[in-house]
């Protein structure tokens, strides 16, 4: 099986990588667009700003053959922070910016709406909306994550919640639209409850 | 609601994890790599390794005949990224971008800057602007003189005359995105944390702040989770020497009531 891990030049996929051949399976980087022919599945990881990712991708010319796999071919996906953020129809991080626009919904700027410490980051413990093939042998004590984001996501239809965490404010962390899956933390960073999802993800 | 996070400091001198008093003395303690699988274990919450080797490379000749030491700062991430998924910080030593985007690129998710940052502030900002705040971890040693908080840099030597509170907002305004506070006093002597001013620091920022120095026993750890609002609780030696001191200090911190993982 070809887990395929987007590079398009935002953040550490190093980690990403390490963490699916930990558990078992083949990380492979996907340098060009070209590659993503024979993924099985594909990871959108990302850290940084949206703006920057979307022209990344962009200029990388990732779109059309990612719209191609994804939303025709039905290949799951899973944007990880950042690459979550990426999947929904905008984003307000500086200024307005057009996403991916595969999940309804909108990515909003956290600071503006609450006083606690801005990013979020630390141990959260998810509170689960909806069951998902995800979190299959996760035990509800176990569903801490780890968060680093400025930015939070906020469906528009309650089906595609999975999940969502309280920080002042309720922000939706994961989700789900058919083959198109995103959180909002860092499973990659969060010991075993985060590898178990990975490797869920990997068994789909 | 978040949790606060229990840290442990790893410090690495000459490719070794060293126990440090008074940022001055280092007893060897063990290899890098065999630490970090112990913690992995631990399911700790967060790892900081700071490298206080003070030679520009290290001095093998130090090397213990029966604990193998990593000649490079790079083996040491590469590996431990290898097998720790949790989220890391690589700080000691750090002056120019090209030392953070070699650490960032073999696997540290963080870094941390002190005497650099303070000898070139701009460093702050350029990290910043190109990895995000998040992955900016500015380190600040500190020592009280006339009861205020005075910075201490060169590890730990060099009075800066800079007070702690003046720095954190320029740090802000610069684009770090958490706050390393280190008591020099405390360090290695087991007294409990400076809560006083770590209280104090913590409610003059926005900025995440993990304290350290000072954990005589689990019961600081639950004092300082009490009475401040601090973020993440860091301690250094204290987890080498205690048996399963990890898990047990959770369990007590949980017992009672403070929001731990």
């Amino acid at each position: 099986m070809k887990i395929g891990v987007v590079n398009y030049g935002m953040g550490n996929i190093a980690s990403v990588c390490n963490a699916i051949n930990f558990i078992g399976f083949e990380a492979s980087v996907i340098n060009s667009p070209n590659e993503l022919e024979t993924c099985d599945k594909i990871i959108l990881p990302g850290v940084g700003a949206f703006p920057v990712a979307m022209k990344n991708l962009n200029e990388l010319q990732f779109i059309e053959p990612l719209n191609e796999k994804v939303i025709s071919k039905k290949t799951p996906i899973i944007g990880l922070c950042l690459g979550m953020q990426l999947l929904f129809d905008s984003s307000e991080e500086h200024g307005k910016h057009d996403g991916l626009g595969w999940v309804k919904g909108q990515v909003k700027d956290l600071k503006s709406e609450i006083t606690l410490t801005v990013p979020h980051m630390g141990w959260n413990r998810l509170e689960v909306k909806k069951e998902s093939k995800l979190l299959i042998g996760i035990p509800e004590e176990e569903l801490d994550y780890y968060f680093v984001h400025s930015f939070y996501c906020k469906c528009e239809n309650h089906a595609d919640i999975i999940a969502a965490v309280n920080y002042g404010i309720e922000m939706d962390v994961m989700i789900q639209k058919d083959n198109i899956y995103g959180c909002q933390f860092h499973p990659e960073k969060s010991q075993k409850s985060g590898l178990e999802l990975l490797k869920n993800f990997c068994n789909l | 609601m978040i949790k606060t996070r229990l840290i442990p400091v790893l410090y690495i001198k000459n490719g070794l994890i060293v126990r440090s008093e008074d940022f001055n003395y280092h007893q060897m303690i063990g290899n890098v790599v065999n630490e970090a699988k112990r913690y992995n274990e631990w399911n700790v919450d967060e790892l900081i390794y700071i490298d206080i080797s003070r030679e520009s490379s290290y001095d093998l000749r130090r090397d213990d005949h029966k604990i193998k030491s990593y000649s490079t700062i790079e083996e040491i991430v590469k590996t431990i990224s290898q097998t720790c998924f949790m989220p890391l910080t690589f700080g000691g030593g750090i002056r120019t971008l090209d030392q953070i985007d070699f650490l960032i690129k073999n696997g540290a998710d963080k870094i941390t800057l002190n005497t650099g940052a303070i000898e070139s502030p701009d460093l702050i900002k350029q990290a910043s602007e190109k990895y995000g705040s998040q992955a900016i971890v500015l380190s600040i040693d500190y020592k009280l003189i006339d009861k205020k908080p005075i910075i201490f840099s060169k590890f730990g030597q060099s009075d800066t005359g800079i007070d702690v509170f003046d720095w954190i907002k320029e740090i802000e305004r610069l684009g770090a995105g958490e706050v390393f506070l280190n008591c020099i006093d405390r360090d290695g002597k087991a007294s409990g944390y400076d809560i006083e001013t770590i209280g104090k620091v913590v409610d003059s920022t926005r900025l995440p702040v993990i304290a350290c120095g000072g954990a005589g026993d689990s019961y600081d750890f639950v004092d300082l989770a009490k009475e401040t609002k601090v973020s993440g609780i860091a301690a250094g030696n204290w987890f080498h020497f205690v048996e399963r001191s990890y898990p047990r200090a959770k369990q007590l911190m949980k017992k009672n009531g403070i929001n731990v993982r």
